[in-house]
């Protein structure tokens, strides 16, 4: 699975103006609502070696009447660097490693029921989608919520229908497994 | 959420439905059941029966063996008479292409089903402009099938299929023709306008992203129907 580069979406967020670790933190989770939510410490690794590769600096710290916070803003090396990242083309599924196709694969193998594994997988896919409806089409849903909730329909819907192609292939590619 | 699933008496409710199209086998022994209010999709492959199923369940179609009951009412036995008034006043269809009269405005064509009922032409155009403004499409009522997109359109059928407060909608790939912004227009106005009016709606897709906006899902295959995964 491609993770998203966190450095380059801190830096993303960075764009907008300077900020500190706790308020990119919160935007992210904004920003990318259904996305795993960013935990504090990677931030922080993250924000300090965006300084030691000169793509941000410390812009200042301030109390607030609270604990001492550091602002960090991007450098020009860090546009510069963000532009080229959010310019390039991601490698479309290079390898085929998902979960799914896995446990078909190793099910078959291992003498499994492989179809009763795909039905129990597409109600767990419907039923995530149907989450993923409701939540999008709630009064005052807001657009990063929508587009989040599309892009993961679609993915589960892709799955969902390479699952049917799957089970009604089951037969021929049990044969084709156990000759190999 | 409905009482699907529960204890309730269904408000439809098919049982071993078995029938044949000539040598081909189109159901075999499916059953199902529509609650009171609840949002049913029933999913499957094209050739699985889907169509063959909601032709039985709206009484189009007798079925060869098994039973079709409506609210205490044996659907597969009733008369022809009857059929077409329960299909009259419980029951809305819509279907692939919203079967639209084509001579008709958008305005006349949602207030037929009331002009048939004998209502008057005042008061049954007066309601329709209400649906119409329920389902988006206020501002189009003199506009003529041909002259709306494929999503008005439909979402023109779906307030004609809802005006006369059926019981029951049945809406057969209600999307089939449209791309993904329009069809989730069309789903969102037919499931919000459901809920708010407690109408069951039967909706036969092949589109998952369709499905997931009712409450549960069975799945035609090979003529029967299984159910796809109790919520856990």
């Amino acid at each position: 699975m491609i993770r998203m580069s966190t450095r380059h979406i801190l830096l993303g967020l960075l764009a907008a103006g300077p900020s500190h670790g706790y308020d990119l933190k919160r935007r992210h989770d904004e920003r990318f609502p259904q996305a795993r939510p960013l935990a504090y410490g990677q931030v922080y690794t993250t924000l300090q070696r965006l300084v030691r590769d000169g793509l941000a600096e410390i812009e200042g710290t301030d109390s607030d009447g609270g604990p001492e916070r550091t602002t960090y803003r991007s450098t020009e090396d860090g546009a510069r660097e963000l532009a080229q990242w959010a310019g390039e083309i991601a490698p479309p599924a290079p390898f085929v490693t998902n979960e799914i196709f896995a446990k078909v694969v190793v099910s078959i193998l291992s003498g499994g029921d492989p179809e009763a594994y795909l039905r129990a997988q597409r109600a767990a896919h419907m039923e995530r989608m149907r989450e993923l409806t409701a939540v999008k089409t709630a009064h005052g849903a807001d657009l990063a919520t929508v587009l989040s909730a599309d892009y993961a329909l679609n993915h589960l819907d892709a799955d969902l229908r390479w699952m049917t192609t799957t089970a009604a292939r089951l037969t021929t590619l049990t044969a084709e497994v156990d000759t190999a | 959420m409905s009482n699907k699933g529960g204890t309730a008496v269904p408000l439809l409710a098919a049982r071993d439905l078995v029938k044949a199209h000539g040598r081909t086998q189109a159901l075999r022994g499916a059953s199902v059941e529509l609650h009171a209010g609840e949002i049913l999709a029933v999913t499957g492959a094209s050739g699985s029966g889907k169509s063959t199923l909601l032709h039985c369940l709206t009484g189009i179609v007798r079925p060869d063996a098994g039973s079709v009951s409506y609210g205490g009412e044996r659907l597969d036995q009733l008369p022809e008479k009857r059929l077409s008034e329960l299909r009259r006043t419980e029951f809305g269809v819509v279907f692939q292409f919203g079967q639209l009269i084509p001579e008709l405005t958008a305005l006349d064509n949602v207030a037929l089903p009331l002009l048939l009922a004998g209502v008057r032409r005042q008061e049954a155009q007066a309601t329709a402009g209400e649906w119409l403004e329920r389902f988006g499409v206020r501002g189009q009522e003199e506009l003529r099938p041909g002259e709306m997109s494929g999503g008005q359109a439909q979402r023109v059928a779906l307030a004609r299929a809802l005006i006369t407060g059926p019981k029951v909608v049945f809406a057969d790939e209600p999307t089939g023709a449209l791309d993904s912004l329009a069809s989730e227009q069309v789903m969102t106005a037919l499931v919000h306008t459901a809920r708010e009016s407690g109408t069951a709606v039967l909706l036969i897709t092949h589109d998952a992203q369709v499905a997931a906006y009712a409450d549960r899902e069975v799945r035609l295959s090979d003529g029967a129907l299984a159910p796809v995964g109790v919520t856990a």
